[in-house]
Protein backbone atom coordinates (compact mmCIF):
# COMPACT_ATOMS: atom_id res chain seq x y z
CA UNK A 1 0.00 0.00 0.00
CA UNK A 2 2.89 2.29 0.95
CA UNK A 3 4.43 1.35 -2.36
CA UNK A 4 1.30 3.14 -4.15
CA UNK A 5 0.62 6.17 -1.53
CA UNK A 6 4.06 7.33 -1.64
CA UNK A 7 4.41 8.55 -5.43
CA UNK A 8 0.91 9.61 -5.67
CA UNK A 9 1.08 11.93 -2.66
CA UNK A 10 4.83 13.23 -3.83
CA UNK A 11 2.86 13.97 -7.75
CA UNK A 12 -0.19 15.42 -5.52
CA UNK A 13 2.58 17.61 -3.31
CA UNK A 14 3.85 18.30 -7.00
CA UNK A 15 0.95 19.16 -8.73
CA UNK A 16 -0.64 21.74 -5.72
CA UNK A 17 2.77 23.19 -5.99
CA UNK A 18 2.86 24.28 -9.13
CA UNK A 19 -0.58 25.36 -9.43
CA UNK A 20 -0.42 27.62 -6.34
CA UNK A 21 3.05 28.85 -8.16
CA UNK A 22 1.31 29.63 -11.11
CA UNK A 23 -1.51 31.50 -9.74
CA UNK A 24 0.30 33.12 -7.15
CA UNK A 25 3.33 34.76 -9.55
CA UNK A 26 0.69 35.50 -12.46
CA UNK A 27 2.86 33.17 -14.90
CA UNK A 28 1.59 33.66 -18.70
CA UNK A 29 -0.38 30.76 -19.63
CA UNK A 30 1.44 30.09 -22.82
CA UNK A 31 4.72 29.99 -21.27
CA UNK A 32 3.81 27.39 -18.34
CA UNK A 33 0.03 26.41 -17.34
CA UNK A 34 -1.30 25.98 -14.68
CA UNK A 35 -2.57 21.93 -13.98
CA UNK A 36 -6.17 22.95 -13.32
CA UNK A 37 -5.86 24.41 -17.18
CA UNK A 38 -4.17 21.26 -17.97
CA UNK A 39 -7.07 19.42 -17.10
CA UNK A 40 -9.44 21.24 -18.63
CA UNK A 41 -7.61 21.19 -21.80
CA UNK A 42 -7.72 17.77 -21.33
CA UNK A 43 -11.08 17.19 -20.33
CA UNK A 44 -12.04 19.80 -23.65
CA UNK A 45 -9.73 17.70 -25.80
CA UNK A 46 -9.83 13.81 -24.83
CA UNK A 47 -11.91 12.43 -27.33
CA UNK A 48 -9.53 13.99 -30.45
CA UNK A 49 -6.29 12.52 -27.91
CA UNK A 50 -7.98 9.30 -27.41
CA UNK A 51 -8.09 8.59 -31.02
CA UNK A 52 -4.54 9.94 -31.81
CA UNK A 53 -3.11 7.60 -28.99
CA UNK A 54 -5.17 4.87 -30.90
CA UNK A 55 -3.22 6.32 -34.29
CA UNK A 56 0.49 5.99 -32.12
CA UNK A 57 -0.30 2.81 -30.63
CA UNK A 58 -1.27 1.32 -33.69
CA UNK A 59 1.15 2.68 -35.81
CA UNK A 60 3.82 1.34 -33.07
CA UNK A 61 1.75 -2.04 -32.37
CA UNK A 62 2.22 -2.74 -36.33
CA UNK A 63 5.83 -1.35 -36.30
CA UNK A 64 6.43 -4.06 -33.73
CA UNK A 65 4.92 -7.00 -35.26
CA UNK A 66 7.03 -6.16 -38.63
CA UNK A 67 10.19 -5.63 -36.43
CA UNK A 68 9.36 -9.03 -34.72
CA UNK A 69 9.01 -11.14 -38.20
CA UNK A 70 11.76 -9.60 -39.51
CA UNK A 71 14.31 -9.87 -36.30
CA UNK A 72 13.34 -12.98 -35.58
CA UNK A 73 13.88 -14.55 -39.19
CA UNK A 74 17.72 -12.67 -38.95
CA UNK A 75 18.32 -13.80 -36.02
CA UNK A 76 17.49 -17.47 -36.93
CA UNK A 77 19.92 -17.04 -40.17
CA UNK A 78 22.51 -15.99 -38.36
CA UNK A 79 22.38 -18.01 -35.48
CA UNK A 80 22.87 -21.15 -37.72
CA UNK A 81 26.00 -19.53 -39.61
CA UNK A 82 28.48 -17.96 -37.85
CA UNK A 83 29.99 -16.30 -41.40
CA UNK A 84 26.50 -15.13 -41.34
CA UNK A 85 26.65 -13.47 -38.30
CA UNK A 86 30.63 -12.24 -38.29
CA UNK A 87 28.99 -10.59 -41.75
CA UNK A 88 25.87 -8.76 -40.35
CA UNK A 89 26.85 -7.95 -36.87
CA UNK A 90 29.30 -4.94 -38.37
CA UNK A 91 25.89 -3.79 -40.11
CA UNK A 92 23.73 -3.97 -37.29
CA UNK A 93 25.85 -2.34 -34.70
CA UNK A 94 26.04 0.65 -37.53
CA UNK A 95 22.70 1.20 -37.83
CA UNK A 96 21.61 0.60 -34.23
CA UNK A 97 24.23 3.92 -33.34
CA UNK A 98 22.67 5.81 -36.23
CA UNK A 99 20.09 8.22 -34.73
CA UNK A 100 16.45 7.88 -35.86
CA UNK A 101 15.58 11.71 -36.71
CA UNK A 102 18.81 11.26 -39.29
CA UNK A 103 17.35 8.67 -41.16
CA UNK A 104 13.59 9.77 -40.79
CA UNK A 105 14.21 11.63 -44.06
CA UNK A 106 15.26 8.95 -45.92
CA UNK A 107 12.28 6.56 -45.59
CA UNK A 108 9.90 9.42 -45.25
CA UNK A 109 11.55 9.75 -49.17
CA UNK A 110 11.23 5.78 -49.84
CA UNK A 111 8.27 5.27 -48.34
CA UNK A 112 6.38 7.71 -50.69
CA UNK A 113 5.54 11.53 -49.80
CA UNK A 114 1.94 10.83 -49.78
CA UNK A 115 2.18 8.14 -47.72
CA UNK A 116 3.72 9.66 -43.71
CA UNK A 117 1.81 6.83 -42.12
CA UNK A 118 4.56 4.23 -43.99
CA UNK A 119 6.99 6.37 -43.25
CA UNK A 120 6.27 6.51 -39.54
CA UNK A 121 5.52 2.44 -38.95
CA UNK A 122 8.47 2.12 -40.97
CA UNK A 123 10.84 4.08 -38.75
CA UNK A 124 8.66 3.03 -35.24
CA UNK A 125 9.69 -0.48 -36.74
CA UNK A 126 13.52 0.07 -37.63
CA UNK A 127 13.73 1.31 -33.52
CA UNK A 128 12.27 -2.19 -32.77
CA UNK A 129 13.82 -4.18 -34.57
CA UNK A 130 17.17 -4.23 -32.19
CA UNK A 131 16.01 -5.50 -29.08
CA UNK A 132 14.28 -8.27 -30.43
CA UNK A 133 16.84 -8.99 -32.92
CA UNK A 134 20.13 -8.94 -30.07
CA UNK A 135 17.35 -10.81 -27.73
CA UNK A 136 16.49 -13.76 -30.34
CA UNK A 137 20.61 -13.95 -30.89
CA UNK A 138 21.37 -14.32 -27.37
CA UNK A 139 18.73 -16.19 -26.49
CA UNK A 140 19.33 -18.65 -29.35
CA UNK A 141 22.79 -18.91 -28.04
CA UNK A 142 22.26 -19.45 -24.63
CA UNK A 143 21.64 -22.91 -23.97
CA UNK A 144 22.46 -24.79 -21.10
CA UNK A 145 26.07 -26.02 -22.16
CA UNK A 146 25.53 -29.84 -20.03
CA UNK A 147 22.24 -29.68 -21.66
CA UNK A 148 23.40 -29.15 -25.27
CA UNK A 149 26.06 -32.13 -24.63
CA UNK A 150 23.22 -34.49 -23.55
CA UNK A 151 21.80 -33.70 -27.23
CA UNK A 152 25.43 -34.63 -28.51
CA UNK A 153 25.44 -37.67 -26.30
CA UNK A 154 21.88 -38.91 -27.53
CA UNK A 155 23.09 -38.22 -31.43
CA UNK A 156 20.34 -35.60 -31.96
CA UNK A 157 20.40 -34.12 -35.45
CA UNK A 158 20.69 -30.58 -36.29
CA UNK A 159 17.04 -29.83 -36.77
CA UNK A 160 16.35 -31.37 -33.80
CA UNK A 161 18.86 -29.72 -31.82
CA UNK A 162 17.29 -26.62 -33.16
CA UNK A 163 13.72 -27.25 -32.77
CA UNK A 164 14.00 -29.41 -29.40
CA UNK A 165 16.78 -27.34 -27.45
CA UNK A 166 17.34 -23.84 -28.96
CA UNK A 167 14.77 -22.23 -30.21
CA UNK A 168 12.82 -23.18 -26.32
CA UNK A 169 16.01 -21.95 -24.70
CA UNK A 170 15.86 -18.65 -26.36
CA UNK A 171 11.96 -18.22 -25.17
CA UNK A 172 12.80 -15.76 -22.27
CA UNK A 173 15.42 -13.43 -23.76
CA UNK A 174 13.01 -13.10 -26.65
CA UNK A 175 10.48 -12.11 -24.69
CA UNK A 176 12.85 -9.42 -23.22
CA UNK A 177 13.56 -8.24 -26.24
CA UNK A 178 9.90 -7.58 -27.35
CA UNK A 179 8.88 -5.45 -23.70
CA UNK A 180 11.85 -3.76 -24.48
CA UNK A 181 11.04 -3.55 -28.22
CA UNK A 182 7.38 -2.38 -27.29
CA UNK A 183 8.40 0.66 -25.67
CA UNK A 184 10.85 1.75 -28.22
CA UNK A 185 8.19 1.50 -31.19
CA UNK A 186 6.22 4.03 -29.62
CA UNK A 187 9.33 6.43 -28.85
CA UNK A 188 10.11 5.72 -32.57
CA UNK A 189 6.60 6.73 -33.82
CA UNK A 190 6.31 9.90 -31.66
CA UNK A 191 9.80 10.68 -33.16
CA UNK A 192 9.10 9.88 -36.82
CA UNK A 193 5.66 11.70 -36.70
CA UNK A 194 7.63 14.52 -35.94
CA UNK A 195 10.13 14.41 -38.87
CA UNK A 196 7.27 13.04 -41.02
CA UNK A 197 5.58 15.97 -39.86
CA UNK A 198 2.24 17.38 -41.46
CA UNK A 199 -0.11 15.72 -43.95
CA UNK A 200 -1.85 12.44 -42.79
CA UNK A 201 -0.28 12.28 -39.66
CA UNK A 202 -2.84 11.69 -36.94
CA UNK A 203 -0.93 10.44 -33.68
CA UNK A 204 -0.19 12.50 -30.39
CA UNK A 205 2.92 13.52 -32.04
CA UNK A 206 0.71 15.63 -34.24
CA UNK A 207 -1.47 17.07 -31.43
CA UNK A 208 1.94 18.35 -29.94
CA UNK A 209 2.47 19.88 -33.06
CA UNK A 210 -0.31 21.60 -33.67
CA UNK A 211 -0.89 22.91 -30.05
CA UNK A 212 2.55 24.08 -30.37
CA UNK A 213 2.20 25.84 -33.37
CA UNK A 214 -1.12 27.46 -31.88
CA UNK A 215 1.00 28.17 -28.53
CA UNK A 216 -1.85 26.33 -27.15
CA UNK A 217 0.54 25.07 -24.30
CA UNK A 218 -2.03 23.42 -22.20
CA UNK A 219 -2.74 21.08 -24.95
CA UNK A 220 0.60 20.20 -25.27
CA UNK A 221 0.69 19.39 -22.16
CA UNK A 222 -2.45 17.38 -22.49
CA UNK A 223 -1.10 15.58 -25.35
CA UNK A 224 2.11 14.83 -23.18
CA UNK A 225 -0.15 13.14 -20.58
CA UNK A 226 -1.94 10.84 -22.69
CA UNK A 227 1.27 10.15 -24.18
CA UNK A 228 2.22 8.94 -20.69
CA UNK A 229 -0.24 7.41 -19.53
CA UNK A 230 0.21 5.36 -23.17
CA UNK A 231 3.94 4.79 -22.12
CA UNK A 232 2.92 3.72 -18.82
CA UNK A 233 -0.16 1.42 -19.76
CA UNK A 234 1.46 -0.47 -22.87
CA UNK A 235 4.91 -1.01 -20.65
CA UNK A 236 2.60 -2.45 -17.73
CA UNK A 237 1.18 -4.38 -20.43
CA UNK A 238 4.07 -6.13 -22.08
CA UNK A 239 5.27 -6.28 -18.33
CA UNK A 240 2.25 -8.71 -17.40
CA UNK A 241 2.52 -10.10 -21.25
CA UNK A 242 6.25 -11.55 -20.34
CA UNK A 243 5.60 -12.90 -16.81
CA UNK A 244 2.35 -14.79 -18.09
CA UNK A 245 4.17 -16.29 -20.60
CA UNK A 246 7.61 -16.92 -18.98
CA UNK A 247 5.47 -18.84 -16.14
CA UNK A 248 4.15 -20.76 -18.93
CA UNK A 249 7.02 -21.55 -20.20
CA UNK A 250 8.70 -22.54 -16.82
CA UNK A 251 5.31 -23.83 -15.52
CA UNK A 252 4.69 -21.92 -12.58
CA UNK B 1 24.27 -60.23 -12.82
CA UNK B 2 27.49 -60.07 -14.87
CA UNK B 3 25.92 -60.98 -18.79
CA UNK B 4 28.21 -63.26 -20.47
CA UNK B 5 27.51 -61.34 -23.99
CA UNK B 6 29.76 -58.55 -22.77
CA UNK B 7 32.36 -59.80 -20.45
CA UNK B 8 35.07 -58.20 -22.04
CA UNK B 9 34.31 -54.75 -20.71
CA UNK B 10 32.29 -51.69 -21.75
CA UNK B 11 34.72 -49.46 -22.16
CA UNK B 12 38.46 -48.76 -21.14
CA UNK B 13 40.66 -45.86 -21.66
CA UNK B 14 44.50 -46.81 -22.45
CA UNK B 15 47.45 -45.02 -22.28
CA UNK B 16 45.20 -41.72 -22.42
CA UNK B 17 46.13 -38.11 -22.42
CA UNK B 18 44.68 -34.64 -22.67
CA UNK B 19 46.14 -31.55 -23.11
CA UNK B 20 44.80 -28.50 -22.73
CA UNK B 21 45.83 -25.07 -23.96
CA UNK B 22 47.51 -24.39 -20.17
CA UNK B 23 49.24 -28.15 -20.41
CA UNK B 24 48.55 -32.06 -19.71
CA UNK B 25 45.16 -32.29 -17.95
CA UNK B 26 45.40 -35.74 -17.93
CA UNK B 27 47.43 -38.93 -18.40
CA UNK B 28 48.40 -41.53 -19.18
CA UNK B 29 45.76 -43.14 -17.20
CA UNK B 30 44.49 -46.62 -18.00
CA UNK B 31 41.16 -47.66 -16.69
CA UNK B 32 38.88 -50.78 -17.89
CA UNK B 33 35.14 -51.43 -16.65
CA UNK B 34 33.98 -54.32 -17.17
CA UNK B 35 30.13 -55.00 -17.40
CA UNK B 36 28.04 -53.98 -14.25
CA UNK B 37 30.33 -52.96 -12.10
CA UNK B 38 30.28 -50.13 -9.76
CA UNK B 39 33.87 -47.58 -10.12
CA UNK B 40 34.06 -44.49 -8.23
CA UNK B 41 36.85 -41.89 -9.75
CA UNK B 42 38.11 -40.07 -6.37
CA UNK B 43 40.15 -36.86 -5.98
CA UNK B 44 40.81 -33.24 -5.32
CA UNK B 45 39.71 -31.14 -7.50
CA UNK B 46 42.14 -30.69 -10.93
CA UNK B 47 42.70 -34.23 -10.59
CA UNK B 48 41.04 -35.13 -13.91
CA UNK B 49 38.46 -37.28 -12.88
CA UNK B 50 35.84 -35.49 -15.05
CA UNK B 51 37.65 -35.39 -17.79
CA UNK B 52 38.27 -39.11 -18.08
CA UNK B 53 34.25 -39.02 -17.48
CA UNK B 54 34.15 -36.90 -20.71
CA UNK B 55 36.49 -38.85 -22.27
CA UNK B 56 34.27 -42.66 -21.24
CA UNK B 57 31.22 -40.40 -22.52
CA UNK B 58 32.39 -39.90 -26.05
CA UNK B 59 32.07 -36.25 -25.09
CA UNK B 60 35.68 -35.15 -25.41
CA UNK B 61 38.49 -37.27 -27.51
CA UNK B 62 41.91 -37.67 -25.70
CA UNK B 63 44.84 -35.79 -27.51
CA UNK B 64 46.59 -39.42 -27.13
CA UNK B 65 45.87 -42.95 -26.86
CA UNK B 66 42.91 -44.91 -27.11
CA UNK B 67 39.84 -44.99 -25.93
CA UNK B 68 37.23 -48.25 -26.69
CA UNK B 69 33.38 -48.05 -25.81
CA UNK B 70 31.62 -51.00 -26.50
CA UNK B 71 28.89 -49.56 -25.29
CA UNK B 72 27.17 -47.37 -28.62
CA UNK B 73 25.61 -43.99 -29.04
CA UNK B 74 22.35 -44.38 -27.08
CA UNK B 75 23.61 -46.70 -25.06
CA UNK B 76 25.74 -44.61 -22.87
CA UNK B 77 23.93 -42.27 -20.44
CA UNK B 78 24.96 -39.31 -18.06
CA UNK B 79 24.18 -37.23 -15.01
CA UNK B 80 25.67 -34.11 -14.19
CA UNK B 81 26.12 -32.14 -10.89
CA UNK B 82 22.97 -29.95 -11.74
CA UNK B 83 19.65 -32.41 -13.14
CA UNK B 84 20.38 -30.35 -16.51
CA UNK B 85 16.49 -30.54 -17.31
CA UNK B 86 14.82 -28.80 -19.81
CA UNK B 87 12.43 -26.21 -17.94
CA UNK B 88 10.00 -25.82 -20.43
CA UNK B 89 9.56 -29.37 -20.31
CA UNK B 90 7.60 -31.67 -17.92
CA UNK B 91 9.31 -34.30 -15.70
CA UNK B 92 7.85 -36.90 -18.03
CA UNK B 93 9.07 -35.00 -21.35
CA UNK B 94 12.33 -34.35 -20.27
CA UNK B 95 12.70 -38.18 -19.45
CA UNK B 96 11.25 -39.35 -22.71
CA UNK B 97 13.51 -36.96 -24.72
CA UNK B 98 16.27 -39.19 -24.89
CA UNK B 99 14.05 -41.85 -26.74
CA UNK B 100 12.07 -39.56 -28.79
CA UNK B 101 15.85 -37.75 -30.27
CA UNK B 102 15.91 -41.69 -31.14
CA UNK B 103 13.13 -41.62 -33.18
CA UNK B 104 10.65 -43.66 -30.83
CA UNK B 105 7.45 -42.91 -31.17
CA UNK B 106 6.21 -40.21 -28.86
CA UNK B 107 3.60 -42.73 -26.85
CA UNK B 108 6.37 -45.60 -26.25
CA UNK B 109 8.47 -42.94 -25.49
CA UNK B 110 5.90 -41.15 -22.82
CA UNK B 111 4.94 -44.36 -21.50
CA UNK B 112 9.05 -45.64 -21.09
CA UNK B 113 9.32 -41.99 -19.19
CA UNK B 114 6.58 -42.80 -16.70
CA UNK B 115 7.49 -46.35 -15.84
CA UNK B 116 11.39 -44.84 -15.00
CA UNK B 117 9.89 -41.96 -13.45
CA UNK B 118 7.82 -44.08 -11.21
CA UNK B 119 10.89 -46.40 -10.63
CA UNK B 120 12.42 -43.55 -8.89
CA UNK B 121 9.31 -42.53 -6.70
CA UNK B 122 8.56 -39.53 -8.78
CA UNK B 123 4.94 -41.12 -10.03
CA UNK B 124 2.88 -38.53 -7.93
CA UNK B 125 5.17 -35.56 -9.97
CA UNK B 126 5.19 -36.49 -13.73
CA UNK B 127 3.54 -33.91 -15.64
CA UNK B 128 5.88 -30.91 -12.96
CA UNK B 129 7.91 -28.87 -14.21
CA UNK B 130 11.35 -28.83 -13.01
CA UNK B 131 11.00 -25.32 -10.84
CA UNK B 132 8.29 -27.14 -9.35
CA UNK B 133 10.82 -29.85 -8.20
CA UNK B 134 13.14 -29.75 -5.16
CA UNK B 135 16.73 -30.04 -5.95
CA UNK B 136 16.32 -33.93 -4.91
CA UNK B 137 13.37 -34.66 -6.94
CA UNK B 138 14.79 -32.96 -9.97
CA UNK B 139 18.13 -35.18 -9.48
CA UNK B 140 16.10 -38.77 -9.60
CA UNK B 141 14.27 -37.16 -12.66
CA UNK B 142 17.61 -36.34 -13.93
CA UNK B 143 18.71 -40.55 -13.16
CA UNK B 144 15.46 -41.40 -14.93
CA UNK B 145 16.38 -39.67 -17.50
CA UNK B 146 20.01 -41.62 -17.86
CA UNK B 147 18.10 -44.73 -17.28
CA UNK B 148 14.81 -44.80 -19.45
CA UNK B 149 17.74 -45.91 -22.59
CA UNK B 150 18.62 -49.04 -20.70
CA UNK B 151 21.86 -47.69 -20.73
CA UNK B 152 24.76 -50.12 -20.65
CA UNK B 153 27.57 -47.70 -18.79
CA UNK B 154 26.32 -45.31 -16.95
CA UNK B 155 28.33 -42.25 -15.79
CA UNK B 156 27.72 -39.67 -12.95
CA UNK B 157 29.22 -36.39 -12.28
CA UNK B 158 29.21 -35.65 -8.49
CA UNK B 159 25.88 -36.40 -9.30
CA UNK B 160 24.62 -35.18 -5.24
CA UNK B 161 27.12 -32.59 -4.80
CA UNK B 162 24.42 -30.11 -4.81
CA UNK B 163 22.19 -32.16 -2.41
CA UNK B 164 22.00 -32.19 1.65
CA UNK B 165 23.22 -35.40 3.43
CA UNK B 166 19.80 -37.46 4.01
CA UNK B 167 18.97 -36.69 0.41
CA UNK B 168 22.33 -37.91 -0.58
CA UNK B 169 22.46 -41.04 1.01
CA UNK B 170 18.67 -41.81 -0.21
CA UNK B 171 19.52 -41.53 -3.58
CA UNK B 172 22.90 -43.53 -3.21
CA UNK B 173 20.76 -46.46 -2.73
CA UNK B 174 18.65 -45.73 -4.92
CA UNK B 175 21.04 -45.66 -7.26
CA UNK B 176 22.53 -49.02 -6.54
CA UNK B 177 19.10 -50.45 -6.31
CA UNK B 178 18.92 -49.43 -9.87
CA UNK B 179 22.13 -50.37 -10.57
CA UNK B 180 21.47 -53.59 -9.67
CA UNK B 181 18.16 -53.97 -11.55
CA UNK B 182 19.43 -52.56 -14.49
CA UNK B 183 22.93 -54.00 -14.62
CA UNK B 184 25.24 -50.71 -16.39
CA UNK B 185 28.69 -50.61 -15.71
CA UNK B 186 28.66 -46.92 -13.32
CA UNK B 187 31.04 -44.29 -13.05
CA UNK B 188 30.60 -42.20 -10.64
CA UNK B 189 33.39 -38.98 -10.06
CA UNK B 190 32.88 -37.78 -6.04
CA UNK B 191 34.98 -35.83 -3.63
CA UNK B 192 33.56 -37.81 -1.00
CA UNK B 193 35.41 -40.81 0.33
CA UNK B 194 32.39 -42.41 2.48
CA UNK B 195 30.33 -42.03 -0.36
CA UNK B 196 32.75 -43.40 -3.02
CA UNK B 197 33.43 -46.74 -0.71
CA UNK B 198 29.31 -46.56 -0.04
CA UNK B 199 28.90 -46.72 -3.60
CA UNK B 200 31.57 -48.54 -5.65
CA UNK B 201 32.94 -51.78 -5.73
CA UNK B 202 36.33 -50.57 -6.78
CA UNK B 203 37.67 -47.29 -5.60
CA UNK B 204 40.19 -45.33 -8.16
CA UNK B 205 42.14 -42.61 -6.81
CA UNK B 206 43.73 -40.06 -8.61
CA UNK B 207 45.47 -36.96 -7.93
CA UNK B 208 46.29 -33.72 -9.82
CA UNK B 209 49.45 -32.44 -11.46
CA UNK B 210 48.65 -33.66 -14.26
CA UNK B 211 45.99 -35.71 -13.32
CA UNK B 212 46.79 -39.67 -13.35
CA UNK B 213 45.39 -42.51 -11.41
CA UNK B 214 47.55 -43.11 -7.95
CA UNK B 215 45.89 -46.20 -7.38
CA UNK B 216 42.89 -48.39 -6.43
CA UNK B 217 40.66 -50.15 -3.76
CA UNK B 218 38.77 -52.77 -4.00
CA UNK B 219 35.46 -52.70 -1.75
CA UNK B 220 33.86 -55.87 -0.61
CA UNK B 221 30.58 -56.56 0.14
CA UNK B 222 26.98 -57.22 -1.51
CA UNK B 223 26.14 -54.67 -4.53
CA UNK B 224 23.10 -53.05 -2.38
CA UNK B 225 24.30 -52.40 0.67
CA UNK B 226 22.32 -53.59 3.90
CA UNK B 227 21.44 -51.14 6.52
CA UNK B 228 24.22 -50.25 8.76
CA UNK B 229 26.95 -50.56 6.32
CA UNK B 230 28.25 -47.95 7.16
CA UNK B 231 28.94 -48.96 10.79
CA UNK B 232 30.69 -52.14 9.86
CA UNK B 233 34.52 -52.38 10.01
CA UNK B 234 34.89 -53.37 6.62
CA UNK B 235 33.39 -50.09 5.54
CA UNK B 236 35.59 -48.02 8.05
CA UNK B 237 38.68 -49.97 7.35
CA UNK B 238 38.42 -49.71 3.47
CA UNK B 239 37.54 -45.81 3.40
CA UNK B 240 40.72 -45.36 5.94
CA UNK B 241 42.67 -47.10 3.30
CA UNK B 242 41.09 -44.63 0.72
CA UNK B 243 41.65 -41.88 2.65
CA UNK B 244 45.33 -43.10 3.30
CA UNK B 245 45.97 -43.22 -0.43
CA UNK B 246 44.52 -40.08 -1.28
CA UNK B 247 46.62 -38.41 1.13
CA UNK B 248 49.80 -39.96 0.27
CA UNK B 249 49.71 -39.54 -3.10
CA UNK B 250 48.57 -35.86 -2.69
CA UNK B 251 51.37 -35.44 -0.83
CA UNK B 252 53.85 -37.08 -3.15
CA UNK B 253 51.94 -34.68 -6.53
CA UNK B 254 52.54 -31.49 -4.12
Amino acid sequence: MKRFLAPLILVAVLLGGWEIACRALAVPPYLLPAPSAIGAAFAESWPLLLSSAWATLSTALIALVIASLVACALALAVSLSSLLEDAVRPIAVTLQVTPLVAIAPLVTIWAGIEHPGRAVTGLAAVVAFFPIFSGALTGLKAVDPDLSRLFDLYGATPLQRLIRLRLPSAVPALLEGHKVAAGLAVIGAVVAEFVAGSGGAQGLAWRILEAYNRLQTAKVFAALVALAILGVGLNAAMELLERRLLNTWRGR
Amino acid sequence: MTDPKHNKGVASLSGVEVDYARGRALGPVDLMLASGEIVALVGPSGCGKSTALRLLAGLEAPTRGTVTRAAGKGETSVVFQSPTLAPWLSARDNVALPLELADIAKTEALAAADQALRKVGLGQALAARPAQLSGGMAMRASLARALVTRPRLLLLDEPFAALDEITRRALADDVLALAAELSPAVVFVTHNVEEAVYMAQRVVVMTPGPGHIAGEIVIDGPLVRPPGFRATEAFRASAEAVSTLLARATEAAA
